[in-house]
């Protein structure tokens, strides 16, 4: 995807385009409140989006209106060159297709039967699925890893299953966009990086222009190739790399507790490493890096192997098979588990924020 | 830590194999089954009543094709096929209104009296029997002879103006959860007002009001049919026409929204159908009980599926039969007297709903919707 040179006209453009959009939802008195003023930016086909932004920054009623589900306040929103706003309700559904939060179903409706719903834009009057409809069906159960489910019903399926589905659903649209809202949320960690990089594959596979709006920061900075980072009704577009190496991530994101670390992608106990006290770690592996991870996620600071170790740490520890060896103040400790080791650790860096 | 180790896997090691699913018969074969059950019901219901009639000689009556007395000709064709025509047109359309209200509703306790229809019907009547008899002579026909065509013109005032409201209403909310509750409200407000009507009125014309609300598919004669049926039959025809969007939305209005359907245009035609098909029906039969709540549940659980391509038309089949049977228990084969027909829909179908509701798939899903 290294076609930077490709023109940002909306009319030539092949994706998602926002042009100056602004949305806003209407309150309990009928006026509109807008969120996003004038915002700008593209998801390419075949990249993954990954839309950022912390609770009530707007994202929820961007996704909205880029569905065609609330009317933008002014701007356009252009999908492969055609703004979505003069598409008929059945035109757009068959370009854009969504993944939305709820998923209650009938009890009785299998698998099979809910993917095919998505075939509603491409049918006649009556509803009647033909054997082109019956492929496009097959191959968005298997496009999703989901053949074997497909005579399940619905409601018998876990959360990862049914969040699968629905995504073949919104597959069997056919369409040139998929707008997924929280699709992570109530997953478990394999779950999440199940679909997470589920949607990757598909953004490239199937040349898709996928939008992802989440929560899950860490690992959406980890798969998203550009990301739309919402706050104070703004939005920033860059891939995640640019926008951690400028700080906005951060400063969007970092609360009293903790911070954005830039070089890992990931996020740590406030305090800089001046400010905290080191710790070195050897011994065996991987026990050696937990320990490590442990001790920085109780506020110390471990360099890591590309740092330059600290010339005079105040904790040094060495992990054996069964034992972790510990120096701090000069006298030697001894604990027989990780945990155990750990509570030690956060008490001493304890002791030290509150003197 | 080995100990835990040892554990997890055991828990992964124990998961339960997968049910193996069961054989289904398919759905073409359960339509046809189904038929076979009504067309039974339906002979049934001209053989039975308060004297049987062999069905040799109902065939005859009907077809002409053997010689009968004047007497089973008359029962037969002014009695019994009426009776058992009206049962199974009104057991079709509360089916079809129900599946739709079911469904547009999002709610398994949905009917089509849910927004208030039937109170409406029940105040026109209330209106002509009760109030317009009240202090003078000028109502005495009650509901028979003439006054017959002027309760069924009330019925079907009363609903269509509630029905109005009722749409006028719905123009204003996006949320059909409000509108759920805005039809109870109204339904509650018009059964009010005959509740005020029925305290002032005259114990005889009460007895005939009662008369009217417990239902009753004795009531319609031919040239009644010769409204109803074709009714009826638009109505029906204009249910099948909304079966490809009743489908998107099952997932819910929104899901709807973002596959290309007029949510807002689709949700007034299910209020105009659904309900001027329970209208249509309260008229001329009165206000007929639970089938329209159970016969979509009993459709469901037949079939095993929601998709209204095959639902909407096994609700029609299903509630022609629910109703004969209805219908035929309530005339009390071989006595002279007569059940309350919104006693027997409730008796006959409260029970079976609940055994199938409890022992059938479904409540192993959360419900049949």
């Amino acid at each position: 995807m290294s076609d930077t040179g490709r023109p940002r006209h909306p009319g030539t453009g092949s994706g998602l385009v926002l042009e100056q959009l602004s949305v806003g939802y209407r309150d309990s008195g009928r006026n509109w409140v807008p969120v996003l003023r004038q915002v700008t930016a593209e998801a390419r086909r075949g990249e993954l989006t990954v839309l950022l932004g912390p609770n009530g920054a707007g994202k929820s009623t961007l996704v909205r209106t880029v569905c065609g589900l609330a009317p933008p306040l002014s701007g356009h929103c252009y999908l492969d060159g055609v703004d979505l706003a003069r598409m008929s309700d059945s035109e757009r559904s068959r370009s854009l297709a969504v993944v939305l939060t709820e998923r209650g179903v009938p009890g009785l409706v299998r698998a099979r039967e809910l993917v095919a719903l998505g075939r509603h834009p491409h049918t006649g009057l009556t509803g009647r699925l033909n054997a082109h409809d019956h492929r496009r069906i097959a191959w968005a159960l298997a496009a999703v890893g989901a053949s074997d489910l497909a005579e399940r019903r619905v409601g018998e399926l876990s959360d990862g299953e049914r969040q699968r589905v629905f995504t073949a659903r919104a597959l069997a649209q056919e369409p040139s966009a998929l707008l997924l809202d929280e699709p992570t949320a109530f997953l478990d960690i394999t779950g999440r990086v199940a679909v997470t990089s589920l949607l990757r594959q598909l953004a490239e596979g199937q040349h898709l222009a996928v939008v992802v709006c989440t929560h899950d920061l860490e690992l959406a900075l980890r798969v998203a190739d550009m990301v739309w980072l919402v706050s104070r009704g703004q939005l920033r577009s860059g891939t995640p790399e640019e926008l951690s190496l400028s700080g906005e991530i951060g400063a969007v994101f970092d609360g009293d507790d903790l911070v954005f670390d830039t070089d890992s992608g990931t996020f740590r106990p406030h305090g800089s490493p001046e400010q905290r006290r080191s710790a070195v770690v050897s011994g065996t592996e991987p026990a050696a890096a937990m320990t490590a991870r442990a001790l920085r996620r109780v506020g110390w600071h471990v360099p890591g192997p590309d740092e330059p170790a600290p010339p005079w740490p105040a904790l040094d520890v060495h992990v054996g098979r069964h034992r972790f060896h510990s120096t701090h103040a000069g006298s030697p400790h001894e604990h027989a588990t990780l945990g155990e080791f750990t509570r030690w650790a956060r008490g001493l860096a304890r002791e030290r924020s509150t003197s | 830590m080995t100990h835990t180790v040892d554990g997890g896997v055991g828990m992964h090691q124990a998961a339960p194999p997968l049910p193996r699913p069961r054989a289904r018969m398919p759905v073409p074969a359960r339509l046809g089954a189904l038929s076979a059950a009504t067309a039974s019901l339906l002979a049934l219901a001209l053989v039975l009543g308060s004297t049987p009639i062999p069905l040799v000689e109902v065939g005859h009556a009907l077809f002409g094709t053997g010689p009968v007395s004047a007497q089973t000709h008359t029962i037969v064709w002014e009695v019994r096929l009426p009776r058992a025509v009206t049962a199974l047109a009104a057991g079709s359309a509360l089916g079809l209104a129900g599946l739709q209200m079911q469904t547009l509703l999002r709610n398994p306790l949905a009917e089509p009296y849910i927004l208030g229809v039937s109170s409406g019907a029940s105040l026109g009547v209330a209106i002509v029997v009760l109030a317009s008899g009240s202090g003078s002579a000028a109502f005495t026909a009650g509901l028979a002879g003439g006054g017959r065509a002027g309760t069924v013109l009330a019925a079907a005032m009363g609903a269509a103006s509630v029905l109005a409201l009722m749409l006028l209403l719905a123009r204003w909310t996006q949320s059909v959860a409000t509108l759920l509750i805005i039809g109870v409200m109204v339904g509650s407000g018009v059964s009010a007002l005959v509740s005020v009507l029925v305290a002032s009125a005259d114990p005889r014309q009460v007895q005939q009001f009662v008369m009217w609300g417990m239902g009753s598919f004795s009531g319609p004669t031919w040239p009644d049919l010769a409204w109803l049926l074709p009714i009826l039959g638009v109505g029906s025809l204009a249910s099948l026409a909304l079966v490809k969007p009743l489908n998107a939305m099952l997932l819910g209005d929104t899901y709807a929204r973002t596959m290309g359907v007029n949510v807002r245009v689709v949700r007034w035609l299910v209020l105009f159908v659904a309900s001027g098909l329970a209208g249509t029906v309260t008229a001329f039969c009165g206000p007929v009980a639970f089938l329209g709540l159970a016969i979509p549940h009993l459709t469901r659980i037949a079939l095993t599926t929601a998709d209204h391509r095959i639902l909407m038309p096994a609700c029609v089949v299903m509630g022609g039969a629910v109703a004969l049977l209805c219908g035929t228990v309530a005339s009390l084969p071989g006595t002279a007297a007569v059940l309350p027909l919104n006693s027997v829909t409730a008796l006959v179908g409260a029970p079976i709903v609940i055994t199938v509701l409890l022992r059938g798939r479904a409540n192993t899903h959360g419900g049949a919707l």
